[in-house]
């Protein structure tokens, strides 16, 4: 029982740092970024090649070499997030919803197959892997390693939150859900701003590549489709642009998960996530704390 | 009661520059004829295995372009899980063809059935839902259907459904004979497509695409019609699995990821999303490309990506838009009504 309630929210801080980047991006300029799975999968590939370019350090000490690793790699998918954001979304904006999802599907397959293209089809192993000392506690099964990646995960989160209600930037940002048109009056730039959103947004999903990469092992291009899907999901169940209810979606859905998983077998799980988000839709599409938003015509 | 007449002059139509040789022909009617004509003689050119067996895939996917292009051409609502009615009537026709024995063409009420249902299971929970929020969900019932399919037993699992009868049963239709009843067949679906993309439904699909508050401003059920086009293209794209699985005779899971739902949808958008001829020429060259480039196989789909990025940005109606107009009957006809004593 507290085993499969350690392995949801271990899963699920994964979900919800994913979640995060599509929730944010969404709260700003209403866009799904579609590609946002992807740049989770770059952020495992690009914390591989760092790992190989490191060497000695990452045998002798291999947590600190992770961590090194994560954050240059926030850094690189950051930036790659905003690239995203400046050749394929900023051209769109004021187009057709249709056209900006086409224009998302054809991203995120632009960078699964440039991955394959670049790292071949193969999955790779990653060279850290974070194995471990066991802890008992209440009955689970906890290895340190765990926990640490779950603490690193809760803080990017209240970074973030941080970041979004305290500081000048957050509250730009936030300016710019509510009316982007009167943030411009004000003198935001919107456009900065946006890109900032990317950044972060990509970032995080850069940050958890990697931790899946050390912890789960193995990588290929296109482990991001599915997670990106279950990110949606976790972002809908918590209310999608919220960033405190998308966390909470994460947690959610991977406790779900968990038990659901421990009720039907394995071979359900992604179907049973899915029907999940089918029946949120259907009865909350709002999700948890996310508010009623009225369509303006 | 009659109208008062108006006075002033009649207003002249406004006509801008005649249309060009080129637009005259790009929207003949004799187009279609040409493209069959094209279809059926290509095997007089080149008959090998191979190329028959390409051609024949060629126009199955045409169908599945042409059965999205209700959804997304017509209707305006982004499906990335089209290959799941594809898997629907793949193994509706496949289970009950193997494990029943039924001749594969008297499943056809069977296939039609089911994928009316999984059309309205799909369809209507979500279509109330905003149009992107759509796509993401019937992503995920793309992924469902496959999980389903590779799970339960009845559906052969991993491995699949073997042993899939031709069409008039076993061994008695080379490929060249096959390849004729398909294209007739997928001919047809074109041509139906087009009539439904024409009528007062077609008209309905293109309102809600423009503007879906107008639409249901001026009397248009939205959601019903919405649900009318997502449940066409379920049909459309099941009666395709059933042609999918005679051809190959063998149907697994793997035949129907997201890979081949994007595909489709990539052929509806090059092609030009609401046009027939471009959507058919659309599924004719993602369906071909890859066969005359295997050497590029590792680019392909990295070149297809960057290419809806360029098509979105540059030509987002598509190489061979759908030009809307009114045809010289219909205006006699509204010219008509007005004069109708009354």
């Amino acid at each position: 029982m507290s085993q499969l309630v350690w392995n949801g929210l271990f899963v699920g801080s994964f979900y919800a740092l994913v979640a995060l980047g599509y929730s944010m991006v969404y709260g700003v300029i209403k866009l799904l970024n579609f590609a946002h799975g992807d740049l989770y999968m770059l952020g495992a590939f690009s914390g591989f090649a760092m790992l190989g370019a490191l060497g000695g350090l990452v045998r002798s000490q291999s947590l600190l070499a992770l961590l090194l690793v994560l954050v240059a790699t926030m850094l690189v998918t950051g930036l790659a997030g905003m690239a995203l954001e400046r050749v394929a979304y900023r051209p769109l904006r004021g187009a057709p919803r249709l056209s900006l999802l086409i224009t998302a599907v054809g991203a995120s397959f632009a960078l699964e197959y440039g991955t394959r293209a670049a790292a071949g089809a193969d999955p790779r192993v990653y060279q850290v892997r974070l194995g471990g000392t066991t802890l008992h506690v209440l009955g689970a099964r906890v290895t340190v390693q765990q926990l640490v990646l779950v603490a690193i995960a809760v803080a990017l989160m209240v970074a973030l939150h941080r970041l979004v209600t305290s500081s000048r930037q957050g509250r730009a940002m936030r300016a710019i859900a509510l009316d982007p048109v009167a943030a411009r009056l004000m003198g935001i730039d919107v456009d900065a701003v946006i890109a900032r959103t990317f950044f972060l947004g990509s970032a995080l999903a850069g940050a958890a590549g990697v931790m899946a990469g050390g912890y789960y092992g193995k990588i290929d291009f296109l482990m991001g489709f599915i997670i990106g899907l279950k990110a949606f999901t976790a972002a809908v169940i918590g209310g999608i642009g919220n960033i405190p209810g998308t966390m909470l979606g994460g947690l959610l859905l991977g406790l779900l998960e968990s038990f659901g998983t421990d009720l039907l077998g394995g071979e359900w799980r992604d179907v049973f996530a899915f029907g999940c988000l089918i029946l949120f839709l259907t009865v909350r599409p709002t999700g948890l704390l996310g508010e009623r938003v009225t369509e303006r015509v | 009661m009659r109208l008062t007449k108006d006075t002033g002059p009649p207003v002249k139509p406004v006509r801008g520059r005649g249309d060009s040789a080129l637009t005259r022909l790009l929207e003949s009617r004799w187009l279609g004829w040409l493209g069959l004509a094209l279809a059926l003689a290509a095997p007089l050119v080149i008959a090998t295995p191979y190329a028959l067996n390409v051609m024949t895939s060629a126009a199955i996917f045409v169908m599945l372009a042409v059965g999205l292009n209700i959804v997304v051409g017509y209707c305006g609502l982004l499906d990335l899980g089209y290959a799941a009615f594809f898997a629907v009537g793949a193994y509706t026709s496949g289970v009950l063809a193997t494990r029943l024995d039924v001749p594969l063409l008297a499943t056809l009420p069977a296939v039609l059935a089911v994928t009316v249902v999984a059309g309205v299971v799909i369809g209507a929970p979500t279509l109330r839902l905003r149009s992107d929020y759509l796509a993401i969900v019937t992503l995920g019932f793309g992924e469902i259907i496959r999980i389903v399919a590779t799970n339960l037993t009845v559906t052969g699992g991993p491995s699949g459904i073997y042993g899939i009868p031709g069409l008039f049963g076993d061994a008695t239709s080379g490929a060249a004979v096959f390849y004729y009843v398909t294209v007739l067949i997928v001919a047809v679906a074109v041509l139906l497509a087009a009539r439904l993309g024409r009528s007062r439904i077609g008209r309905a699909w293109r309102f809600i695409r423009e503007d879906e508050d107008a639409a249901e401003a001026m009397g248009v059920h939205t959601y019903r019609t919405k649900l009318a086009a997502y449940v066409a293209g379920a049909v459309w794209g099941g009666m395709a699995g059933v042609l999918f699985g005679a051809h190959l005779s063998a149907i697994s899971p793997a035949s129907f990821t997201f890979l081949q739902s994007a595909l489709v949808v990539m052929a509806v958008v090059l092609g030009g999303m609401g046009s027939t001829p471009g959507v058919v020429i659309g599924a004719v060259v993602i369906s071909v490309v890859p066969e005359l480039l295997r050497d590029l196989a590792d680019y392909r789909f990295f070149a297809f990506g960057v290419l809806l990025i360029v098509v979105m940005i540059l030509r987002p109606q598509g190489l061979w838009p759908h030009r809307s107009r009114e045809t010289p009957h219909t205006a006699a006809r509204s010219k008509g009504t007005d004069h109708a004593p009354g």
